[in-house]
């Protein structure tokens, strides 16, 4: 199949190439789902703490492992292929056939997209069957948030590709944007516990947004259109801006 | 009809022209040279033709299409290798042929295009451990994949052993006689007077001549060279004023002089007057490397 913006010579290259890179398969597909178990075997973790609510700290980290397999794709994976795609003169040679650019961009953002939901998928597999965590009880919020938070991931990875000229400069940004999309998703302390100040800050981020819809939806309650509204915000303004910026060479 | 028409073509960056009224037209099955030194602007020029540039002014057409409107079916008639382009360093060969064939609505079948490139071998190979013969073989079975009308070579052979070099032309010999519309981009003289049916000289963005490889050498000042070592030396008068002499050079002995068949006969005469005896008298056609620095000189 072939149209502008998606050919499957292209896509199927992408899964291929997407496979070939180890490092990026265990980021974004397994080591979120690592560092919940790891964090699930400490006893203390297992415990109700009063301070999220009455859930256990691994019960908080499962969409937090959910949203990280998305960041680690969309700040780590994209913006140093796409960069380097641009570098090597790769967007260029293709512009001189029939299949435009943006069919690379496409299959990047499916591929990245996939892996990003499959980790998602273990994440929430791993939580229920080793932890005994509940599964989202508002399904179709959770499924809505986990779209969106992946859609502002993407759109913030075309964005770093599009603004870095260099491998070495698409990799250099996307780890320093990594740590702060990391703390607002709550790696560190779960916007649960975050204090109310910080929390509200937090929430006007994407992936702060996107962990706060997520515990909604898990709690069995819609998730805030707020929190919808400002991962829908956060997407548009970098898709335009990722847009306004993309050079193919 | 020509399958390439440039008319006045120019374009500038940051204010400083790159190509500045560049005008050929080429034949449907020619191998037709754009020969110029470093930054002359044959690359830009070819890559307004392959619609990758946008014209500041003049006009490309590429089968009566314009390559920036009509990008999508310029693209299908013509494929192009690229001077500086890679590709994903895991792919493989067959997989890079595969994902190239998947570009065009009716690609040409790979194989007997690998075959013929000598690509066979290396088909499980990443493209990251090819050399770099083998990286320009598979560039230019890439520019052959969607079985074009024309193809566009920029210095394809630069970087290859003059074995892969000679291969390579028999190759684009053989791509001609298929049918195919060679533009060829290229600082080598040798490539060019062997491939070429006609060349474009291009020099600081102009064209400065446009003629068969013969024809450019012909119409140079020395196209004859004529040297040897006399018995007894030669008065600098008489030899200037050989008629058309274009240069004279002396060098351990040797006299070695420019110019036409006239000069030869003047020469062979004035050798009988002064009775002296040329040793390793030889006559020889100027190159079009001659041709080319006479020709690239004169528009300084």
């Amino acid at each position: 199949m072939t149209t502008d913006v998606l050919n499957t010579a292209v896509l199927k290259t992408e899964i291929r190439l997407f496979g070939r890179e180890p490092g990026g398969v265990f980021w974004i597909m397994l080591f979120p789902t690592l560092l919940l178990a790891i964090l699930g075997s400490i006893p203390s973790f297992r415990e109700a703490d009063p301070s999220l609510g009455g859930l256990r700290p691994v019960d908080a980290y499962v969409p937090v492992a959910v949203l990280l397999g998305l960041i680690v794709g969309g700040l780590q994976g994209m913006p140093p292929t796409i960069a380097g795609y641009r570098e090597n003169g790769i967007l260029r040679r293709m512009s001189t056939t029939p299949v435009r650019p943006a069919a690379l961009l496409t299959a990047q953002m499916l591929v990245l997209g996939a892996g990003a939901l499959l980790s998602a998928l273990a994440a929430l597999a791993v939580g229920r069957l080793a932890f005994g965590v509940t599964l989202p009880r508002q399904p179709l919020g959770y499924l809505l948030a986990l779209l969106l938070a992946l859609f502002a991931s993407l759109a913030l990875g075309a964005l770093l590709s599009a603004l870095a000229r260099t491998t070495k400069i698409a990799t250099a940004i996307g780890s320093t944007a990594l740590f702060p999309a990391m703390f607002c998703a709550g790696v560190w302390l779960p916007v649960e516990a975050m204090p109310d100040v910080l929390g509200d800050v937090v929430g006007w981020t994407p992936f702060g947004a996107a962990a706060q819809a997520l515990n909604d939806a898990a709690a069995g309650d819609w998730p805030g259109w707020t929190h919808l509204g400002v991962l829908a915000v956060w997407t548009v303004l970098l898709t335009v801006a990722a847009a306004r910026w993309f050079r193919w060479e | 009809m020509p399958v390439i028409e440039v008319t006045e073509l120019r374009k500038s960056y940051g204010g400083r022209p790159a190509v500045d009224g560049v005008s050929f037209a080429v034949e449907e099955g020619e191998i037709f040279g754009v020969l110029g030194p470093n930054g002359a602007g044959k690359t830009t020029t070819v890559e307004c033709v392959e619609g990758l540039r946008v014209p500041d002014a003049g006009r490309v057409r590429v089968t009566g299409l314009d390559p920036v409107a009509d990008h999508k079916q310029v693209t299908r008639v013509l494929g192009a290798q690229l001077q500086q382009s890679e590709l994903q360093p895991k792919l493989t060969v067959r997989e890079a042929l595969e994902l190239y064939a998947g570009f065009y609505p009716e690609p040409a079948d790979w194989r007997p295009l690998a075959e013929r490139l000598g690509l066979t071998p290396k088909l499980n190979s990443r493209f990251g451990k090819l050399s770099g013969g083998q990286k320009q073989r598979l560039s230019i079975a890439l520019a052959l994949i969607g079985d074009p009308r024309i193809v566009v070579l920029d210095e394809l052979t630069t970087g290859l052993d003059p074995r892969a070099r000679r291969e390579t032309w028999q190759l684009i010999e053989d791509v001609r006689a298929g049918g195919v519309t060679v533009l060829l981009v290229t600082h080598f003289m040798e490539e060019a007077q062997r491939l070429c049916d006609r060349i474009a000289v291009i020099d600081k963005g102009r064209v400065a001549a446009l003629d068969t490889p013969a024809g450019l050498i012909r119409r140079s000042a020395g196209a004859t060279v004529i040297s040897f070592t006399p018995s007894a030396p030669l008065d600098d008068d008489d030899l200037n004023a050989l008629p058309g002499l274009a240069s004279v050079q002396r060098k351990d002995g040797r006299v070695t002089l420019s110019g036409t068949d006239e000069t030869v006969n003047a020469v062979i005469t004035l050798l009988a007057r002064t009775r002296v005896t040329a040793h390793q008298l030889r006559v020889t056609d100027a190159t079009l490397d001659d041709a080319f620095l006479d020709l690239t000189e004169a528009t300084a």
